[in-house]
């Protein structure tokens, strides 16, 4: 199968005072098509910093990432908005929905920024949180769902735009053990239906929902196991 | 959806946004006095010294427009002369002086004109009627309040009194026949208008002829400025200053209020621009993370820009009507006080609503408004994604 990401030789420092920290160290790896990675490791080892750079919401020090063969680590601002846009799907630990808007309307929120206008908008944002489990609460606001409900519409309006990769911060971490169930049977739907998934995680039972765990330690990949 | 953000950022803090919206309504009110003041006097002169028709004023050389003071002997022969142009439509001669009228306990003092009823450029008739015989007279209302008089009532009158003698100088019997409002006069000032003939017969000086000043209506579409150098040229001892250059001379002298008026207008852009500037500030601070994650999920940066300055400019529109109806309410207080200064006629407005003050305060507003949301957005939309969430995460 052909890698739908490329990573190589990944460095990320920070400035810190008059040093330079390297959050991540010379990271290489592919993600192929249709993959379910997980990446874990303690915490500060540079799991979220090579999300971010996959994401492109951050740049590399050196070192490259391809996504579907674009090379996308160098991106202007505005091409990167772009390519997060329509090709890369966000989820984060904290949910991050817009508290003003419904349900619904988060999930239009990246179909307005693509274009989609009217009745065919509105038409795929329900059909995503259908596709979620929440058709029913499509005018509600953020503060009227459960955490685990806001999860799904959050990976609703990362589903959006159809993006083949998506990146998930922690998608857990905020959840109750049971809702964090639902949460990596939805994932696995999400994999199952094509979808590549990329996964970062303190999660045991989230890691070990996927294909492919890899580890990391003090920013650099010490493990890279299929898990089945 | 940027209209629904927007709104729901402004609602998310609806006291605050009330509080902001009043503050930049009364800058836009104190900005919309200043905008009235620069270009009202000017355009209230203009419009007082064309109401009449009369484009050119002729006075005695030396003198103001108009000295009760100074005269022009034999008036009235250049009054005839200048009849006999062709392209003069109506000569207006005014003699200024002074009637006394007795009352119970002394004697009302009052500006007089002596004028000709045909073609007076004085006053409106708000009451009665013009003039038609020598013995009669109207009166404007705080004259008539003073004396205790109406129209239909006789009262004598002289050009001077002796307040010990108790007597008068040039008295005549003279009926009220009409109420008027002067054009020139300041309110609260008494003034009563007679036949020229009478005011002069009264003063004693029939056979000087005097005139204070002429005002003089050309035929359409005279060149002005040329009538105006032949008629000095022909009468030596006259000034002649039309319209054009009375409003000239009317601008040097409210240099200074322009001066203030821009300076004070500046100040109240500035502190409207300020408060709108500290309330994007705050709540673009609030929302950072908001804005991160709408940057991350791949909304463009311009966008993010375009919210901000929408719920800035919204603000601007909620506030203009308010400060337009505070301006109109202020310039006309502050109008009513500015009237009783001594000396200026009833019918100037230092405050005059013009469309174009509306709209320029407005267009003002608008752009302070909106310079005042693009840097704090535009500094919100471009931090550091990751970094912003990772510091949002760790908050």
């Amino acid at each position: 199968m052909s890698a739908l990401v490329q990573v190589r030789e990944l460095v990320r420092e920070y400035p810190m005072g008059q040093e330079r920290v390297a959050a991540l160290r010379g990271v290489s790896f592919d993600v192929v098509a249709g993959d379910y990675a997980a990446i874990v490791g303690p915490s500060g080892c540079g799991k979220s910093t090579l999300l971010n750079l996959i994401g492109v919401i951050d740049r590399p020090t050196s070192g490259s990432v391809s996504i579907g063969g674009d090379r996308v680590d160098q991106l202007s601002d505005a091409r990167a908005t772009e390519f997060r846009l329509r090709r890369i799907g966000f989820v984060f630990q904290r949910f991050y929905l817009m508290q003003a808007l419904t349900a619904r309307e988060n999930v239009e929120l990246p179909l307005s920024e693509a274009g989609l206008k009217g009745a065919p908008r509105r038409e795929r944002a329900r059909a995503l949180l259908e596709y979620v489990g929440l058709g029913a609460r499509e005018k509600h606001r953020p503060s009227q769902l459960s955490g685990g409900e806001q999860q799904r519409v959050a990976i609703a309006r990362a589903l959006a735009n159809a993006p083949r990769l998506l990146l998930a911060d922690e998608p857990t971490g905020e959840l109750d053990a049971r809702t964090g169930e639902e949460m990596i049977a939805l994932f696995e739907r999400l994999n199952t239906d094509g979808t590549t998934i990329l996964v970062v995680t303190h999660d045991e039972d989230l890691a070990g929902a996927a294909r492919r765990v890899i580890h990391m330690r003090d920013g650099t990949i010490v493990g890279d196991e299929r898990a089945r | 959806m940027l209209l629904t953000l927007a709104a729901a950022s402004l609602l998310r803090h609806r006291a605050r946004t009330l509080l902001a919206i009043l503050g930049v309504a009364v800058s836009a009110g104190m900005l919309l006095d200043m905008v009235m003041l620069s270009s009202g006097m000017r355009e209230s002169f203009r419009s007082l010294l064309v109401s009449q028709g009369f484009q050119l004023r002729i006075s005695p050389k030396g003198t103001l427009p108009f000295d009760t003071e100074a005269t022009i002997r034999d008036g009235d022969s250049i009054v005839t002369l200048l009849r006999g142009m062709t392209d003069v439509m109506a000569v207006s001669p005014v003699l200024g002086g002074q009637l006394h009228i007795p009352v119970a306990n002394g004697a009302v003092a009052t500006s007089a004109l002596g004028i000709i009823p045909s073609v007076e450029g004085d006053y409106e008739l708000v009451g009665g009627r013009q003039l038609a015989r020598a013995n009669e007279m109207v009166a404007n209302d705080a004259l008539l309040r003073a004396l205790g008089r109406a129209v239909g009532d006789t009262v004598h009158a002289g050009s001077g009194y002796d307040s010990q003698l108790r007597s008068l100088a040039g008295e005549r019997v003279l009926h009220i026949v009409g109420r008027a409002r002067f054009v020139y006069m300041a309110s609260e000032q008494k003034g009563a208008a007679v036949p020229i003939t009478t005011l002069r017969d009264m003063q004693g000086r029939g056979d000087d002829k005097p005139v204070s000043l002429m005002m003089v209506r050309l035929a359409p579409d005279q060149d002005v400025e040329a009538a105006r150098a032949r008629i000095e040229r022909l009468f030596p001892r006259v000034t002649v200053i039309s319209t054009a250059e009375a409003l000239q001379q009317v601008d040097e002298r409210l240099s200074y209020f322009r001066q203030l008026a821009v300076i004070l207008g500046a100040v109240s852009l500035v502190v409207g621009f300020l408060l709108v500037t500290t309330l994007v500030t705050v709540s673009v601070n609030e929302r950072i993370g908001e804005i991160a994650v709408m940057r991350a999920i791949g909304v463009h940066r311009w966008r993010v820009v375009a919210q901000i300055v929408t719920e800035a400019g919204a603000m601007m529109l909620a506030a203009t009507p308010l400060g337009l109806a505070l301006g109109l309410i202020t310039a006309r207080y502050l109008n009513s006080i500015l009237a009783r200064f001594p000396g200026v006629p009833e019918r100037i407005d230092f405050f005059l609503f013009q469309p174009r003050s509306a709209w320029t305060a407005l267009a003002l507003l608008a752009v302070s408004g909106v310079l005042a949301a693009v840097y704090p957005s535009w500094r919100s939309a471009s931090l550091p994604i990751a970094t912003t969430l990772r510091q949002e995460a760790v908050g």
